[in-house]
Parts: structure tokens; C-alpha cells; sequence
């Protein structure tokens, strides 16, 4: 019987704070929160020896060990289930899809069983479903996903994305304390991103699940947005400085529930909104959100909702086709251009 | 673990009427506790067809009707803390492991009483303190998740098995597979009760799959696997109980594949057109496992038949009171529908727009 080897090496556990990728920022969220909670188990495909496959969970094994680190088959559903099992036994599962493209495979488990326990009868499912997401590193249509719109309709399932090493940390610490099961979707872009490394407090902290936050404050547009593509918004942003325009950029951080107040406090202020996201535009959140301002604060727009989001395709590989379908700087330029002349 | 291979017999060797196995250890109260979850179980299902026949019932009712042995005999055969995740045609287990008839009235009919609080249909809750999971409707998806939960134990110490409850159309489903493998793989003490009932709503088992016996699926997970007359209330006990004490000697998965026969179609309203003519009324006169156990009873002289007759009738006196109490149940205040997505300290309920309200 063949078991995967251990080689002599062993992973240096994470600063406590300091400054960090995002990346880096989720691991030390999981590791401390393993520390802090015997409950806490990170289960997945080559989650253990291995680290993962982006080595988010490296070096978990060496401290915790194989009862809390669990490397399991190739089998989503069997991931999705044991997760949602140990959960209902009080455990607190952080189950990893290796890209959020296989969340298709447990698509049926988190949907029927994990977002309907507690509605069917009461039993609170404390999961944290977690994966790089996102498109822009040319890697085809199987590994490029956005999946939140595939489960936005279903009520059970909280969605989060963070756009920062931070968030990503708080976020991931909230996840995991949060008594409902939660989607954590990794933009896998931002992973290892310099330009994002940032000073972490050296003490426990979380990211209030359901808040938004203001990146930028502008007085003439908002863009609503998340994930990768607040740094598109915020280059935009800045372009659009030099023309005079002061640009508000808010992070949703929260997918579901989404935080209308701050949407509509941001809309309320700046009169005009744009809506951005990287999955593609039809049946896309963007929908959602435009579709709240008009109901919440039609009275204050002084022009259309536009949405800037991929074309309705899957996500090609090759650079330039995969360029044209994502949204682009330029292409959120233009619609501020087009939607500040109102 | 020992394999017994006697099953589903068209009749008992000498010729005379079917009985159970005298293979056994359990007590006189065990036998005459394991008659009265039999009685209990049809009973309940028959007071569920009039209920549903007076229009008191919401939505189907599922019958095990041919079948309960199997339920009632393996699940007597765990402890308090084990845990089960049946399926529809199993609410003898259901009963056994401690829940009540009046919690299942309570759900067939909709009512605020009822565990689900009539945001769910029949057995579709659970009862984390007696071992119980509930199913939900996609078959195959409890296996995963009863895999889980003896994950769970097992980071917990805790010394349980799971039994989960499968049929032969559940067994094609991926999720079956995918939860059976992990739980092999992991050498945890899942339990797979296969339950060769002969149809899948409509389907043969011959168009599920091409194995002779379920059992034979084992192999492919690399975990050893027996074939008992699932009619025989005594056998299901006795092969659970081998199993059990496998699978929490740490011997890993067991899979317990069950020769029976659904008699009802899938619910009352199917008429069961696909099935042979005489092929129901065979078993029904031949093999109906509560008249194998009544006559076991009376041959072992176990009791009288003035013995049974008391206890079918404080099981009728049980169903009649839980019956009354489930009936006097409020339906749902319709606001009910809101609450309870997530938990609502954190997350308000979902309460109607007021725009659509006026």
C-alpha cells in the first residue's frame, strides 16, 4: 500500500500579523483559528502533505495533524458531505475545492443539504466552503470561474469574496466562527499579488460578514464591485481623476447577503452607479444590485444603472480572447465617461 | 466478519410456511419489544393512509409495507448513541431509534407541531440527540453526510456507528459512491444497509444495475459485504449486530444488502401497472415478514396469541393519542416561512417586501 511521502521538509508556521500576501493572510486566518478552536479541520484534495494546491492550507499537517488535515479522494461530493456531517456533529470543517470550478461536482450537497438544514429543521451548519475563483490568469474555461451567481438563489448560503490580504484574513476568521455554512471564494489572481501585501495586526481580528466598504470616496459615481476587479475599478478611478471625476469604489466583500444599506448610502451620495463584476453579464449579480438601487433609491439616480461585467461566454484561454471577454479598465472608463454626461 | 447466505427463501426448506431464524440470542422482551416496532410501523402507515385518504395529509404518503423487518430488525440492533440516516421506506427505524408517532402525523399533515415546523415533508428531520438524520429527497446524498458525521466522531473520541439506509435505485447515484469510497477509504464505521426491494418507483432492479446481488458493489470499495433475508425481523438484528461490532472494532465499512419486496407502489397514488400479475399477492400470502415473526413467536412459544393481540392493541392506543395530538396541531402562521434561513440573531428573517403588501 502506497502512501504519499513525506519528504524532510517542513513548512515555517505563519507570522502572527506582519506583512502579508493574501495568500498568506488566509492561511495564518485558518492556522489560528485551528489553534484557537479543537473544532476547526481543513478537508479537501491534497490539502495535506501537499499543502494544497495553492498552498493555502502548507503546513497545516506538521501542526495539526492527519485527523484535522484530510486529504480525501477526487470527489466533491464526498468533500461537500463529510463537511456538512461533521458540521451537524458540532465540528468546524473548512472544506477546500482545489478551483471553484468543481464546486459543480458538490453543487448538489451544498445546495439541497448544507443551505437547507437549519430552514428544514434547525440544525445550523457551521461549513466554510472555500477555493480560488476568477479568470485572468489563462487558464481556460475549466479553472477561470466565478460562481456566486449559481448560488445566489439559494437561500442558505452566505458568499464572500475579499479583495485584500485583510479582509481576506478577517473574513476567513469570521467565516469560520460564523454558525451558518459560508462560501469563500479566493480570487486567485490576488493570490500572491504585491501590489496588495499589506501590514496585518499582530491580534485576533475578524471582517463582519454582510459589511461593505468604501475603497475610495468620490463625490460623482459609485462602482460597485468585489474581488479582483475593485483594483480595475480603482485604476479606472484614477484615470477618470485626471478628467475631474471623483470616483466612489465600494467593495462588496459580502456577496450574500449583499449589504444594501451601504449601496444605497454610496448611490444616495454620488447619484450615478456602475456595477462591476468579472462573471459574465447575464444572470449576473450585477443584475441583482441594479435592480435593488432602482427599487431602493430610483428618486436619487440622475442616469442609468450600467453593469460592466464579462460577455456571455464560458472563459476563453488564449490572452487576447480572454482579455476581450473580461472587463477592462477601458471598458469601465468608457461607461463612467458615458454615464457621468447624463 | 462472519457472511451468512441464506436469503429471500421462496419457501422454507422443509416445505413448511416461512418463519424467522432461531439463531438468536435476544430475550424474551427483546422478541416481544422487536413484534410490538413491527406492529407499530404498519400501523402508523396504515393510520397514514386513512389520514391521507381523508384528505389530512399533505402531499404523498410512502409505504414499507412487505418490508419493515428489515428497518425495525437492524436498527434495534444499535445503541442509543449510533446514528442512522433511513430512507422513506424506513420509518421502522425511524420509530425504533425513539422518535414518535406523533412527531410523523404531525409532519405528513403539515402541522406547526411537527419537528420540520411544516417547512418539511414526513421523516425529512432529524434528532441529533436519539441518532437520527433525516433524508432528503435526493437519493444517495445521506451517505456522504453519514460519513461525515462519523468523521466528526471520530475527532470527538466518540465510539458510534452510522447505518445508512439505501435502495436499489439510491445505488446508482454518485453521491452513493463518492461517500461510500471516502468512508472505505477512511476506514470509518459506516454501515450500508442495501435494500433489494425490487423496484424504483417503477424500475426494476434489473435496470439499475447489472450485478446479480447489491452486495456484489462491495468489492469495488474493498470492504466486505452479507446478504440477509430481509424479512426475517431475527436475521436483520443478527447481521446488524455482526456488523456493528465490525465496524466499531474499527474494521472499517460493512455493506448489508437486504432481500425484500416493496408491495405498495411508490406512493398511493402509483397503481403499480409495472408489476406482474400474482407477484404481490404472492409475497403477501407467503412472505409478509410480520406473519414469519407472529409465527416464529407462537412456535417458540415466545407468547400466546393473546399476548400479541395486547400488545397490537396498546399500539393502536399509542397511535390513536399521538394521532389526536397531531390533529389538534395549528397549521404554520404563514410568517413562519420567513425565519430560520440562517440564524436570524445574525442575519434578519426574509419577511415579504412591503411594497407587494400595500
Amino acid at each position: 500500500m502506497s502512501t504519499a511521502v513525506k519528504k524532510e521538509h517542513k513548512s515555517a508556521p505563519p507570522e502572527r500579523g506582519g506583512p502579508a500576501t493574501l495568500v498568506e493572510a488566509i492561511r495564518q486566518g485558518i492556522w489560528e483559528e485551528m489553534e484557537r478552536d479543537p473544532t476547526v479541520f481543513v478537508i479537501g484534495e491534497d490539502v495535506g502533505t501537499y499543502g494544497g494546491a495553492f498552498k493555502v492550507t502548507d503546513g497545516l499537517l506538521d501542526q495539526f495533524g492527519r485527523e484535522r488535515v484530510i486529504d480525501t479522494p477526487i470527489s466533491e461530493g464526498a468533500i461537500v458531505g463529510a463537511a456538512c456531517g461533521a458540521a451537524l456533529m458540532g465540528m468546524r470543517p473548512v472544506a477546500e475545492f482545489q478551483f471553484i470550478d468543481f464546486i459543480s461536482a458538490g453543487f448538489d450537497l451544498l445546495t439541497n443539504y448544507a443551505a437547507k438544514c437549519r430552514y428544514r429543521w434547525g440544525a445550523g451548519l457551521p461549513a466554510v466552503f472555500r477555493g480560488p475563483c476568477g479568470s485572468g490568469v489563462r487558464s481556460g474555461p475549466f479553472h477561470s470561474l466565478n460562481a456566486e451567481s449559481f448560488f445566489l438563489n439559494t437561500a442558505g448560503l452566505k458568499i464572500v469574496e475579499p479583495s485584500t490580504p485583510y479582509d481576506a484574513k478577517g473574513l476567513i476568521k469570521a467565516a469560520i466562527r460564523d454558525p451558518d455554512p459560508v462560501l469563500y471564494f479566493e480570487h486567485k489572481k490576488l493570490y500572491r499579488l504585491p501590489r496588495l501585501r499589506e501590514e496585518l495586526p499582530a491580534e485576533d481580528y475578524i471582517v463582519e460578514i454582510g459589511k461593505a466598504r468604501t475603497v475610495r470616496e468620490g463625490r460623482d459615481l459609485s462602482i460597485i464591485t468585489f474581488g479582483a476587479m475593485v483594483l480595475t475599478a480603482l485604476d479606472a478611478a484614477e484615470e477618470l481623476e485626471k478628467e475631474g471625476l471623483d470616483i466612489e469604489v465600494i467593495d462588496l466583500r459580502t456577496l450574500a447577503p449583499f449589504d444594501k444599506a451601504a449601496i444605497e448610502a454610496s448611490v444616495k451620495k454620488t447619484n450615478k452607479a456602475i456595477v462591476l463584476h468579472e462573471a459574465s453579464r447575464t444572470g449576473g449579480i450585477g443584475g441583482e444590485i441594479a435592480a435593488t438601487i432602482a427599487e431602493e433609491a430610483f428618486e436619487w439616480l440622475d442616469g442609468p444603472v450600467l453593469r460592466v461585467a464579462s460577455i456571455d461566454t464560458p472563459v476563453p484561454y488564449s490572452p487576447p480572447l480572454e482579455d476581450y471577454y473580461l472587463p477592462q479598465i477601458k471598458d469601465v472608463v468608457d461607461a463612467a465617461r458615458k454615464l457621468a454626461a447624463y | 466478519m462472519r457472511i451468512s447466505t441464506k436469503f429471500a427463501p421462496r419457501k422454507a426448506d422443509d416445505g413448511k410456511p416461512l418463519t424467522c431464524t432461531t439463531d438468536t440470542d435476544l430475550k424474551r422482551e427483546q422478541l416481544l419489544d422487536l413484534y410490538r416496532y413491527l406492529k407499530l410501523t404498519r400501523l402508523v402507515e396504515e393510520r397514514l393512509v386513512n389520514l391521507y385518504r381523508q384528505t389530512k395529509v399533505v402531499g404523498g404518503v410512502f409505504r414499507s409495507l412487505g418490508q419493515e423487518a428489515t428497518a425495525v430488525g437492524t436498527a434495534y440492533a444499535l445503541g442509543q448513541q449510533d446514528f442512522i440516516t433511513p430512507l422513506i421506506r424506513d420509518l421502522g427505524a425511524v420509530l425504533v431509534k425513539g422518535i414518535r408517532p406523533r412527531d410523523v402525523f404531525a409532519q405528513y399533515m403539515a402541522k406547526a407541531w411537527g419537528p420540520s415546523g411544516g417547512r418539511d415533508l414526513n421523516i425529512h428531520f432529524g434528532d441529533m440527540e436519539r441518532g437520527f438524520i433525516g433524508p432528503i429527497s435526493h437519493l444517495g446524498d445521506m451517505i456522504p453526510v453519514m460519513t461525515g458525521i462519523l468523521l466528526g466522531a471520530r475527532m470527538q473520541n466518540k465510539s458510534i456507528v452510522g447505518v445508512a439506509y439505501i435502495g436499489d435505485g439510491g445505488m446508482s447515484t454518485g453521491a452513493f459512491h463518492e461517500g461510500l469510497n471516502f468512508a472505505a477509504v477512511q476506514r470509518l464505521p459506516l454501515i450500508i444497509v442495501a435494500e433489494y426491494n425490487h423496484y424504483a418507483y417503477s424500475t426494476p432492479t434489473s435496470l439499475q444495475t447489472a450485478c446479480r446481488d447489491l452486495a456484489e458493489k462491495a468489492v469495488g470499495y474493498g470492504i466486505p459485504a452479507t446478504i440477509v433475508d430481509g424479512n426475517d425481523v431475527v436475521a436483520c438484528y443478527e447481521v446488524m449486530k455482526q456488523a456493528a461490532d465490525f465496524a466499531r472494532r474499527g474494521g472499517g465499512a460493512v455493506l448489508i444488502e437486504a432481500k425484500t419486496y416493496r408491495r405498495k407502489g411508490h406512493a398511493e397514488h402509483d397503481d403499480q401497472r409495472y408489476v406482474a400479475d400474482g407477484e404481490i399477492e404472492w409475497w403477501e400470502k407467503n412472505n409478509d415478514p410480520i406473519d414469519r415473526f407472529e409465527r416464529y413467536l407462537l412456535d417458540q412459544k415466545v407468547a400466546n396469541q393473546e399476548k400479541l393481540d395486547e400488545i397490537t392493541a396498546g399500539v393502536i392506543r399509542e397511535i390513536d393519542e399521538d394521532c389526536d395530538w397531531a390533529e389538534s396541531s395549528p397549521m404554520p402562521q404563514p410568517e413562519e416561512a420567513a425565519y430560520r434561513v440562517f440564524d436570524n440573531e445574525i442575519v434578519p428573517p426574509s419577511l415579504r417586501p412591503k411594497v407587494l403588501e400595500n
